[in-house]
C-alpha cells in the first residue's frame, strides 16, 4: 500500500536519508531497526510530512503524497505515534483521545462514531478508562504509551507509524503493547511500520524488517531471516561475536 | 456544559444588578473599564493561555481599533457601527497577514517580534499627526446610536459594553470547550504531536491570533466611542504588559479568570492612586509573585492553596 522510492531528506547540511527505498504491503507489520541516528525516525517523519522530502517519492496506493501537509496525511489514514509518546500532559486522557479524532469532527460520520471508537479504545486499554478524567501527565510511562497509541487509533488509520513504543518501559508492559498491535492487525488489518531499538522484540512480531545504518538501508528481509542473520545478531541483538562464531 | 451555562448566567445576572447597587457614576465608569479590559484579557488569553503564543503588542491592536473607528467616523463621517465592523475586519486581516511570518517564531523570539509590532503601532499613533492627532490625541469621536438611543451616559455605555463583553465571554467559553479549544491546548503542549494528530498548527495559530486581534479592535472601537477622546498613551507597551498581568493573575487558559484579572487590575489602580506612575512597578511585583506562588492564576490557584493548607491544619490537631 505504501511505497517509498529513493527519498532523500536533509537537516540543514546533514544528509539524513540517502536514497531510502522500502515498501509496505496491506496488513503487514514491518520494522525498521538500526542504531541511533540511522534515520529511522526521519523516515517516519518524512511519511507524516513533518520533515520535508528533498528528492524521491512516497506513494500511497500509487499516489504521491510527499508534498502534502501533515494534516492531509492524517486524513488519508496515516497516523503516527511520535517518539517519546508526546501525550498532551495538561489535558485529560479523554481530551487526548478526542484530539486523535480531530479531523473526523468535520466529516459526515458524526459524533456518535467517535464516541463509539472512544469506547473501543477503552476496551483495548481498560486502564485508560479508569483514568479517563485524569491529566495525561500523571499517567505512568506505560499508560502514556497506551494513550499515545489509542490517540493515534482514534483517527482510524489504515497505516500506523510507531516510533519506539517500548522506550523506557518495563518488559511486561512492552509485551502488553506489542500484543495490542498484533491484535489490531489481526482484527482490523491495520498496516504497521514499527521503529524499534528493541530489535529482538520487534523482529519477533514483524513480518519483515529493514536494517538502517547512517541513512541507508543496508539489509532487508523477512523477520525470520534477519533474526538469523549473523551481522544483525552481533550488532543489534546483543549477541557476542564469539557466541555467534562458535555456534 | 450545564455548569458552564450556570456560571455564565450568574455572571450575566451580576452584571445586570451591579449598577443598581452602586451610587454615583464614578463606580459605573470604573466598571465600564472593567468590561473593556475583560474583552481584551479574554482575547489575549485565547492566544496566550490556550494556544500558548505570547503577544507583547496587543495594546497596539486595541489602539488600531480605536483609531480606525475614530478616523472613519470623525474624519470621514461614516456610521460608527459600520466603522466598528470595518475596523475589526481590517485589524483581523492585518493580524492574519502579520501572523504568518511572526508566529513561526517561538518563545523569546515571538515575544520580541510582537513587542516590536506594538512599538511600531505606538509610533504610528504618535507620529501620524495628520491622521491621528499625534500626542495631543484625537477628540470629538461620536457616540454609538441605535435608532433614537444615543449611548451618551455612563449607564447606557455600561449596558452596551457589558453586552459586548458577555458575548465575548460566551463565545470564548464555547470556543475553549470545542475541538478547536482542545487543539489549541494541544499546540500549547506539543506542536509536533498536535500536527501528527492532523491539527494544522500553523494556520490555527494565525487564525486565533487574528481572532484575538479582532476582538481587541472591537474593544478599541467601543473605547473610542464611549470616551469620545483617545490618545497614544492608552495604547503603549505598558498597557500590553498590564493586559498580560490580567491574564496571568486570573489564570492562563481560564476565561473567567481573565474577567477576575481584569477586574482586579482595573480596581487596583483606583485604590493605588497615591503611587501614580509607579503602578507599573506594582504590576511587575504582582507578576513575579503570581508566577512564583500561584502559577495557575487565582481561579485555579486559590482552591489548590486551600487544599494545601487544610492537611496542615489536620496535622496540627493530631
Amino acid at each position: 500500500m505504501l511505497k517509498i522510492v529513493n527519498i532523500n531528506t536533509y537537516y540543514g547540511q546533514i544528509h539524513a536519508l540517502k536514497n531510502i527505498t522500502l515498501h509496505l504491503g496491506e496488513g503487514e507489520i514491518v520494522t525498521l531497526i538500526g542504531a541511533n541516528g540511522a534515520g529511522k525516525t526521519t523516515i517516519l517523519n518524512s511519511i507524516s510530512a513533518l520533515t520535508p522530502v528533498k528528492k524521491g517519492e512516497i506513494l500511497l496506493d500509487g499516489t504521491p503524497i510527499q508534498d502534502l501537509p501533515p494534516s492531509h496525511i492524517v486524513s488519508l489514514g496515516i497516523s503516527q505515534v511520535p517518539e517519546g509518546r508526546q501525550v498532551f500532559k495538561p489535558l485529560s486522557v479523554e481530551d487526548n483521545l478526542e484530539l486523535g479524532a480531530y479531523l473526523r469532527y468535520r466529516g459526515r460520520e458524526g459524533r456518535g462514531a467517535i464516541r463509539q471508537d472512544l469506547e473501543e479504545i477503552f476496551t483495548l486499554f481498560p486502564r485508560l478508562k479508569e483514568r479517563r478524567r485524569q491529566m495525561a501527565g500523571t499517567l505512568s510511562g506505560g499508560e502514556q504509551q497506551m494513550l499515545a497509541i489509542g490517540r493515534a487509533l482514534m483517527a482510524r488509520p489504515r497505516l500506523l507509524l510507531l516510533d519506539e513504543p517500548s522506550m523506557g518501559l518495563a518488559p511486561l508492559v512492552v509485551q502488553e503493547i506489542f500484543g495490542v498491535i498484533e491484535n489490531l492487525r489481526r482484527e482490523k488489518g491495520t498496516t504497521v511500520l514499527l521503529v524499534e531499538q528493541n530489535a529482538k522484540a520487534a523482529l519477533k512480531m514483524a513480518d519483515r524488517g529493514y536494517v538502517l545504518e547512517t541513512g541507508k538501508v543496508i539489509l532487508e528481509g523477512s523477520a525470520a531471516e534477519l533474526l538469523e542473520n549473523k551481522d544483525v545478531q552481533r550488532a543489534y541483538l546483543g549477541r557476542d561475536k564469539k557466541e555467534v562464531w562458535e555456534r | 456544559m450545564k455548569r458552564e451555562l450556570l456560571k455564565f448566567l450568574i455572571l450575566a445576572i451580576l452584571v445586570a444588578i451591579l449598577p443598581t447597587l452602586l451610587s454615583g457614576s464614578y463606580l459605573v465608569n470604573v466598571l465600564i473599564f472593567v468590561g473593556i479590559h475583560t474583552m481584551l484579557a479574554v482575547a489575549l488569553n485565547l492566544l496566550l493561555g490556550f494556544a500558548g503564543q505570547i503577544s507583547l503588542g496587543h495594546a497596539g491592536f486595541f489602539g488600531l481599533g480605536a483609531y480606525a473607528s475614530a478616523i472613519l467616523t470623525t474624519t470621514y463621517g461614516i456610521n460608527p457601527w459600520i466603522a466598528m465592523v470595518a475596523a475589526a475586519v481590517a485589524v483581523s486581516l492585518l493580524a492574519f497577514a502579520i501572523g504568518f511570518p511572526i508566529l513561526k517564531l517561538k518563545g523569546h523570539y515571538l515575544a520580541m517580534a510582537t513587542l516590536g509590532l506594538g512599538i511600531i503601532f505606538f509610533i504610528v499613533f504618535n507620529e501620524a499627526v495628520e491622521l491621528t492627532g499625534g500626542p495631543s490625541g484625537f477628540s470629538g469621536i461620536p457616540n454609538l446610536k441605535i435608532g433614537s438611543i444615543t449611548f451618551d451616559n455612563d449607564l447606557k455605555n455600561y449596558g452596551l459594553i457589558w453586552l459586548f463583553t458577555l458575548v465575548t465571554v460566551l463565545l470564548s467559553v464555547n470556543l475553549a470547550n470545542s475541538r478547536i479549544g482542545r487543539a489549541l491546548r494541544a499546540i500549547h503542549d506539543s506542536e509536533v504531536a498536535a500536527r501528527v494528530m492532523g491539527v494544522n498548527a500553523r494556520l490555527l495559530k494565525v487564525q486565533i491570533f487574528a481572532l484575538s486581534a479582532g476582538i481587541s479592535a472591537i474593544a478599541g472601537s467601543l473605547y473610542a466611542h464611549t470616551m469620545g477622546f483617545i490618545s497614544p498613551t492608552s495604547f503603549g507597551f505598558n498597557f500590553s504588559i498590564e493586559l498580560i498581568t490580567m491574564v496571568i493573575i486570573g489564570g492562563l487558559g481560564s476565561i473567567y479568570g481573565s474577567l477576575i484579572g481584569a477586574f482586579i487590575l482595573t480596581i487596583l489602580p483606583e485604590a493605588l492612586r497615591t503611587f501614580q506612575d509607579y503602578d507599573i512597578i506594582i504590576y511587575g511585583i504582582i507578576l513575579i509573585l503570581m508566577t512564583m506562588f500561584l502559577p495557575g492564576g487565582l481561579v485555579r490557584g486559590i482552591p489548590g492553596l486551600l487544599a494545601r493548607l487544610r492537611p496542615a491544619d489536620k496535622q496540627e490537631e493530631g
